[in-house]
């Protein structure tokens, strides 16, 4: 893989800010949270759609953006209103979230806002979009702008009619003044040559939002604003992007991860009319009018590749070879890493502590968005322009201007809407394939990556062994907690239970394979350890999962959602009246500022060797919901998907190579695969809204973990879930106490 | 070996030399400029490419060009009249069955299909047929409720 992009290969898409500390155990006593409940702030979704909001609370206000108003929305004197960001859209909905947040404070119609997205020519930097950081960051910067731009128009007509602004009214973009019956547009003023001066002022950081009770655009469920593109074909992703003379690109790949090309003879490929071969530095490739004639020239030039290869470990070795990598010191209250698995789990005789220890494994997976890596690249005058389906346009810039020796301005990125990333695609590696190959061509190129390579050559979700050890005092209660993540990362490892004395972090270690981040990335692993090891402490106490875990949870909002998911999935019910291979799990986290709970009935199928998800169960909560129905299909996506890694996506290697590097063998979720679904949306308008389009992955594996523990006796520490590891027969092991 | 392939694209008689190798799909993006139609996986195995070939689905991936000779293919683009979107697209707005929208064509045309096989179809039909077609966002729920929109369930 191209070494220009390392620097992007961060296990962490962007640091969290952790600025909505102060809604953890947000002081809200029991009785006040249940009585906003039953003042119908409740979303309930079983089945159909139910729709109960009450607003009311106060709006928020932080984060970044850019410091005037001009770099953020434009008015067009023929009253188009353009709102530009450097966000992408890719599924999760940022397009229509931040639309609404314009129109909201614009107070406009969504319909009035052209939101323009992640063209670096054009619009400020956003970041990478990444991190569940549009809502909690670019909306509030995007209202910001967007009330200073409608302070500054209302100024402008107060100025004109020498009135006061608090004497005006706004709406549909229409500033009126009542009792002189007076009205102005906001196209009209757009026209005034003081405007542009007073766009470029800095905004301000306390400007006034509208609070929640009064949103009429946000909080509602905007579809998305460019959906009929979708549905007839009309939208073109990167990978649909054709520009003028356009060839189509291929690039040679290794046999193997770490193998050098020792030799190669261009001339058979290009003998093939119309084929332009490139050879420069390490890259190899070729591009033609075709995908198919450049696919021929492809498998002519890998003919006479030579490769000088390394070993490799294989999947097989993988775990072994992470813990015995494992870079820092493993800190105080563990010895060697072999003690993980000689601990019994029993109930203590009375007046003992018992201590459990165990390891979790955490497999690679492939994100395997439906848009598989894309790049267009055109050259003119010095200064390229690429399309490319990325999630972090500026960062590819400054790629590609560092790998091509331009300077950064000489470098246009756009992003048109991407077909879907899931934390995959941070990188630009097409780009700047397509780029190479288009200086060499002296024409445009479109680089498209295969299914095979984007399953071999993107970067993959960080495998992990997440070492765990947990002290209950004779009493049952947690004394003391470790959770030791070796290399899949540090989101969520650390634990919102109390535990006594704890110890929660991650260490790096040695990957033999790219990886990179995914969708809330270490919280899967983390959080499958966690609620499967809670589930084995629960046992060992002889404790019901759910007492187990509130004991020890003091986390209001939290509480909140795993009490809310017990209650709705009869889970006292299902403790009482089990049947043979029918079994009951549940799950519970915090990351990014939202909660979540989850719970499972499994059916394990011995005879066939399966494991069945018959009903998932999931209470959400992530502060004001501002598009019920985009964060309902967010919180869909997310339980199904993670279905996946719980139970079937596993990357498979050898030699370096990746063995199941395609749909037919790599298995993700079908319709088939999708279980009975119950959510239930907790709506907060008392707090800040929080990203959505990750948390409600987390809880998935885990409660799935820990049903199949209830319904078979055995404990499966890794994530995939092996079936097989299940149908051991085994009469005692009953889960729930 | 270039040929000359008749085809009727959407209603719209071409006539494209080329290999009869080539994917149908190639042909439909490269040649003939309708990018609506996916490349997903190149063996059949996610949907993205679905096309109606003399109205029946088939994988645009899988199919050379030669194999169309003659055959009235429908993509994405041919679906709408004069504006007017068909009833599954209808459908998928109305359910709001997208998400990243990539794989959206596939699942259209595969419905489609569907209803012209079975225009009352059960679940359990909807799922069998519906199963080759992938979406990874994993928007299955709302997929599968502009199917059964589409196919007059409700709505």
């Amino acid at each position: 893989m191209d070494t220009d992009f390392q620097f992007l290969e961060r296990i962490e898409p962007e640091p969290w800010e952790g600025a909505q500390a102060d809604q953890d155990g947000s002081g809200l006593s029991r009785r006040e949270f249940a009585g906003i409940l039953g003042a119908g702030l409740l979303l309930t979704v079983a089945g159909d759609v139910a729709l109960a909001q009450r607003r009311g609370g106060r709006g928020f206000g932080r984060g970044g953006g850019p410091s005037n108003i001009a770099a953020r929305i434009h008015f067009g004197s023929d009253g188009t209103i353009t709102v530009m960001t450097g966000k992408i859209e890719l599924g999760q909905g940022a397009r229509t979230e931040l639309t609404q947040a314009a129109a909201e404070e614009l107070r406009v119609a969504a319909e009035q806002i052209h939101l323009i997205m992640a063209d670096t020519a054009l619009v400020p930097n956003d970041g990478l979009t990444a991190g569940s950081g549009t809502t909690p960051r670019t909306v509030p910067a995007i209202r910001r702008a967007a009330a200073a731009a409608r302070k500054v128009l209302i100024g402008l007509a107060c100025k004109g009619w020498q009135v006061e602004p608090d004497t005006v009214s706004v709406k549909d973009g229409v500033v009126t003044h009542k009792p002189t019956n007076r009205r102005v547009t906001y196209a009209q003023l757009a026209q005034n040559s003081e405007l542009a001066k007073q766009f470029a002022q800095t905004i301000p950081s306390e400007i006034a939002l509208t609070p929640v009770s009064q949103w009429k655009v946000m909080g509602t469920s905007l579809p998305r604003p460019n959906r009929r593109e979708i549905v007839t074909g009309a939208h073109r992703y990167a990978f649909d992007i054709v520009r003028p003379g356009m060839f189509y690109g291929k690039v040679l790949r290794p046999p193997s991860y770490g193998a050098t090309l020792k030799a190669i003879d261009l001339a058979p490929a290009k003998a093939i009319p119309g084929v332009v071969v490139v050879h420069e530095g390490a890259l190899v490739g070729c591009a033609a009018p075709t995908s198919w004639l450049a696919q021929q020239a492809m498998s002519a030039l890998a003919k006479t590749a030579t490769w000088e290869t390394v070993p490799q470990i294989s999947s097989k070795q993988l775990y072994r070879h992470l813990k015995e990598h494992a870079r820092s010191h493993r800190g105080p209250g563990r010895g060697s890493a072999a003690v993980a698995d000689t601990v019994a789990a029993s109930a203590p005789p009375d007046g003992a502590e018992t201590v459990l220890a165990h390891d979790y494994e955490i497999a690679y997976l492939q994100h395997a968005p439906m848009e598989p890596r894309a790049g267009v690249a055109e050259w003119k005058d010095g200064s390229l322009t690429v399309w490319a389906c990325t999630a972090n346009p500026f960062g590819v810039r400054g790629a590609l201007a560092g790998a091509l020796e331009l300077p950064a301005d000489r470098v246009r990125v756009i992003v048109p809407d991407v077909g879907g990333a899931f934390g995959g695609k941070h990188t630009g590696e097409a780009a700047l394939e397509a780029a190479r190959l288009a200086r060499a061509a002296g024409r445009p190129v479109a680089v498209r990556w295969t299914r095979q390579e984007e399953f071999t050559w993107a970067y993959f979700r960080p495998a992990g062994v997440i070492e765990m050890r947990g002290v209950l005092d004779a009493q049952r209660f947690l004394t003391s907690w470790q959770q030791i993540n070796i290399n899949s990362g540090g989101s969520a490892v650390d634990t919102p239970y109390e535990v006594g004395q704890k110890t929660c972090r991650s260490i790096k270690s040695a990957s033999p394979l790219r990886q990179g981040s995914y969708r809330a990335l270490a919280a899967t692993a983390n959080n499958f350890a966690r609620e499967s090891f809670m589930d084995e402490l629960a046992h060992a106490a002889g404790a019901d999962p759910l007492a187990f875990r509130l004991v020890h949870l003091k986390n209001a909002r939290l509480r909140a959602v795993l009490e809310m998911a017990a209650e709705k999935f009869h889970w006292q019910e299902h403790c009482k009246n089990s049947s043979a291979n029918i079994g009951y799990g549940l799950a519970c986290g915090t990351e990014k500022g939202s909660y979540v709970a989850a719970c499972a009935e499994v059916a394990v199928d011995r005879d066939e060797g399966k494991i069945h998800v018959r009903r998932i169960c999931q209470v959400f909560e992530c502060g004001a919901i501002q598009n019920l129905a985009n964060l309902l299909s967010q919180v869909q996506g997310c339980i199904t998907m993670g279905l996946g890694g719980a139970l079937s996506e596993e990357i498979l290697f050898a030699d370096g190579a990746i063995l199941n590097a395609s749909f037919n063998h790599y298995h993700v979720p079908r319709f088939k695969d999708v279980p009975e679904l119950e959510i239930h949306l907790l709506n907060r308008p008392d707090l800040a809204s929080a990203g959505a389009g990750e948390t409600p992955i987390i809880a998935v594996a885990p409660a799935v973990a820990n049903a199949v523990f209830h319904a078979s006796g055995v404990r499966i520490r890794s994530m995939p879930i092996r079936a097989a590891a299940a149908m051991i027969p085994s009469p005692s092991g009953r889960g729930l106490g | 070996m270039n040929q000359t392939i008749r085809l009727t694209v959407n209603g719209e008689r071409k006539i494209v030399t080329t290999d009869g190798d080539r994917p149908l799909l190639d042909v439909l993006r490269e040649d003939l400029n309708l990018t609506g139609t996916k490349y997903g996986c190149g063996e059949g195995r996610c949907g993205a490419c679905t096309v109606l070939i003399d109205g029946k689905r088939a994988h645009a991936c899988l199919t050379p060009v030669a194999a169309a000779e003659g055959k009235a293919i429908t993509t994405i683009e041919g679906l709408a009249k004069d504006g007017t979107l068909h009833p599954v697209q209808e459908a998928f707005l109305a359910e709001e069955a997208l998400q990243c929208g990539y794989c959206t064509p596939g699942m259209i045309l595969a419905t489609v299909a569907l209803l012209d096989v079975h225009p009352h179809p059960t679940d359990q039909q909807i799922l069998e047929w519906m199963d080759g077609n992938l979406c990874r966002c994993n928007g299955y729920t709302q997929i599968l409720r502009a199917v059964r929109r589409a196919a007059g369930w409700h709505g």
